[in-house]
């Protein structure tokens, strides 16, 4: 079987990535500005909505019930797709997605296609692909291309290039597009549009995600805020769609629901800038070839786990990303997948689908557990309490381990108040490797937290002792 | 009639923190309440559900309920515990006796604000994640806080953020957790106060084990033994 590319290849652990990352100073300011400045655009946003909770979960709702008749609604969705002059095409993973892409680029002799910004093209690693078969894609979204001319990965799902300033874009569009250009945003913005513009007049085939499809009409709904998406969607002979198989709304009253969650979690806009919807084939109007190609690549699995399974109510906002205080600090390409922060944590290594891969079983540790995704996710994913599911599967994969035999004997020590209170005893003794009140040096494991951190030196008394000395 | 109250000391703070839980008894028992400690109480399980071991963690949670049941009232002076405790431990299939986070205890069950506390300091206060998204605690500490004699409350920058403890985080992923440490140290530098204050011992422990490496001159202090303290007894700097 073909490797997973939802985690990059050759990627070490989160923990040692983010090792890496945290000594990266520009990388840590870049985020740290980044990410405060949406944290309180956001957070403004929502409060304006006096029904946001409720939204959330109707949104919550919504993807449940997608998600509890989705062998129903996928085939509801192929039949309107088809009867609207669309052509459907299923992929089980992401070599028969890529295969199925390439054919049909091949079948229209392009060699270049314009793409708009895809989380699920991404996720198969259909660039690279198409590359090796000799079609070149072009990322048109700014931040997408930011990270393709810059032979970088992204660092966040909205916004790709997030963990780079303007000077280090400026340097990259000199470098690559050959023009001169200061690092104003607006030169920036139009040194990419002279460049694009002329890609999207000559090239023939387009590629997109979809963020949604109304399976009662055969919709399919994509939210930009550049344009460039329009000019993908409107401008080329063909049109293909890859989209994620969880990405169905029933009908087109329920967008109503997301298209007002969406903008507020991810820009903190009231309203979507630019909302693409097409329906099949218009003649005369549009793409006059349209493919919509469905992949599982992880998917079903996924849903097989009554816990796990809400990671698939994702709406690709990045909330998550943006509230959580390690993303805001490792960046998200310690995560080794296209999806990073806390809805990477979750849904990484469901797609992975192996907690024996030693980066998708580091992931569902990289978390404090603080709860911050939870409370702004549009759609309600308990992402703590997914963690910790996933933690589960983690110990019981990797079996006996140094970790587990020390867990398993506190929890021996723990269940009668007697062998607590000798180990407490025990213990109290460490009091005389203290200096001034404090341990500053402890072996390993302790010696991680030692590295950064004092520990109070034990007291002589214990609150139980003292409380039978007293009260008993 | 008093309130009959059943202190969860919690095993952090019975272990290395015995000043908080005689304080939690103090307060109390000043408030008019019974105070009991059952004896074979110990560990609400949380380190091993956090870390992965759910197994574990049941027959710790089995016996938290066996502890407790037939009390009116358990409180801990633990944001994290409590909710361990009403979020968790009936997802392992217990119906856990009602479990208070002290500072929730004193506002919502005794109609408490001013406790008739005195604490001279400059004071600031990091509202712990657990409590704050877990059993949403609010804005109770700082109610309680500022009505307390004496006490300049001075509010701490970004007081949302995770300091970074996380239990096993801290160790599992000590890097990430020292940088987002140093980013709660900041704040908390930047308040001026001499004294931070928190309703969970174990995030105490990771600021204060910052703070006091770094020789920075700030003391933790939890939030009981903040309002344990009055003019004729005095919060002292005790084990």
């Amino acid at each position: 079987m073909a490797r997973n590319p939802v985690t990059w290849l050759g990627s070490p652990t989160f923990p040692k990535a983010a090792k890496a990352a945290l000594n990266d100073t520009q990388l840590r300011q870049n985020l740290r500005k980044a990410t405060g400045t949406i944290r309180g655009r956001r957070a403004a946003a929502v409060a304006e909505m006096t029904d946001w909770e409720m939204l959330r979960v109707a949104g919550e709702q919504i993807k449940d019930d997608v998600l509890a008749r989705l062998d129903t609604l996928l085939l509801q969705l192929e039949e309107s797709v088809t009867a609207r002059g669309g052509v459907v095409h299923w992929a089980r993973d992401a070599e028969e997605a890529n295969r199925i892409v390439l054919d049909l680029c091949r079948a229209e002799n392009a060699q270049e296609v314009v793409k708009v910004k895809s989380m699920a093209t991404a996720e198969i690693g259909l660039n690279e692909a198409l590359e090796a078969g000799g079609v070149h894609a072009i990322e048109t979204d700014l931040a997408e291309l930011i990270v393709q001319l810059g032979d970088d990965r992204p660092s966040h799902i909205l916004v790709p290039a997030i963990h780079r300033n303007r000077s280090e874009i400026r340097e990259i569009f000199q470098r690559r597009m050959g023009v001169e250009v200061s690092d104003e945003p607006a030169d920036l913005a139009e040194a990419a549009r002279v460049y694009l513009r002329e890609k999207f007049l000559t090239t023939k085939v387009a590629i997109s995600g979809a963020n949604f499809a109304v399976a009662d009409t055969g919709s399919i709904v994509v939210l930009e805020s550049e344009g460039n998406g329009r000019m993908c969607l409107t401008l080329p002979d063909t049109l293909i769609t890859v989209m994620g198989i969880e990405k169905l709304v029933p009908t087109w009253q329920d967008l109503e629901v997301f298209l007002q969650l969406l903008p507020r979690s991810s820009t903190a806009e009231r309203m979507n800038p630019y909302t693409s919807v097409w329906t099949g084939v218009t003649p005369g109007d549009g793409p006059q070839k349209f493919h919509l190609v469905l992949i599982d690549n992880g998917r079903t699995a996924t849903l097989e786990d009554s816990v796990g399974r809400q990671a698939l109510r994702c709406i690709r906002c990045s909330a998550c990303l943006n509230v959580c205080p390690v993303y805001e600090r490792t960046g998200g390409q310690s995560y080794g997948s296209v999806y990073p922060g806390p809805i990477g944590a979750i849904l990484t290594p469901q797609l992975v689908g192996d907690m024996h891969d030693p980066l998708a079983a580091s992931l569902p540790y990289a978390s404090s557990l603080c709860g911050a995704c939870f409370e702004v996710c549009p759609v309600r994913i308990d992402i703590p309490s997914v963690l910790t599911h996933l933690r589960a599967e983690v110990v019981e994969a990797k079996g006996r381990t140094a970790e587990s035999v020390a867990m398993a004997a506190a929890a021996w020590m723990f269940a009668s108040a007697s062998r607590y209170e000798k180990a407490q005893k025990a213990g109290s003794l460490a009091r005389f490797l203290a200096k001034d009140g404090k341990i500053t040096s402890l072996p390993w494991p302790g010696s991680k937290w030692t590295s950064s951190r004092d520990v109070p030196a034990p007291p002589a008394e214990s609150f139980r002792t003292w409380w039978r000395k007293n009260r008993g | 009639m008093r309130v009959r109250v059943a202190l969860f000391a919690t095993c952090l703070t019975d272990t290395f923190f015995p000043s908080t839980a005689r304080a939690v008894v103090r307060l109390l028992e000043r408030l008019g309440c019974s105070v009991e400690f059952p004896l074979d109480q110990t560990c609400c399980g949380q380190m091993h559900f956090n870390t992965g071991y759910r197994e574990h963690s049941k027959p710790l949670a089995r016996k938290y309920t066996e502890v407790f049941s037939g009390y009116d009232y358990v409180v801990a002076p633990s944001g994290s515990c409590a909710g361990m405790v009403r979020e968790i431990h009936p997802t392992l299939g217990e119906s856990p006796p009602r479990t208070f986070e002290l500072a929730e205890f004193l506002v919502d069950v005794l109609g408490v604000t001013d406790v008739g506390a005195w604490f001279p300091h400059r004071v600031t206060y990091h509202p712990t994640c657990h409590s704050l998204r877990m059993l949403g605690v609010g804005d109770k500490p700082m109610a309680l806080l500022r009505a307390v004699k004496g006490l300049d409350l001075v509010e701490l920058p970004d007081s949302t953020q995770c300091c970074g403890f996380g239990g096993t985080f801290a160790v599992k992923n000590a890097e990430t957790s020292t940088a987002m440490l140093a980013d709660k140290m900041r704040c908390v530098l930047d308040t001026g106060a001499e004294v931070l204050s928190a309703g969970d011992n174990s995030c105490l422990m990771h600021i204060g084990g910052g703070l006091s490496r770094l020789r920075a001159g700030v003391r933790p202090v939890h939030l009981a033994e903040i309002l344990a303290s009055t003019e004729e007894d005095p919060w002292r700097a005790t084990p």
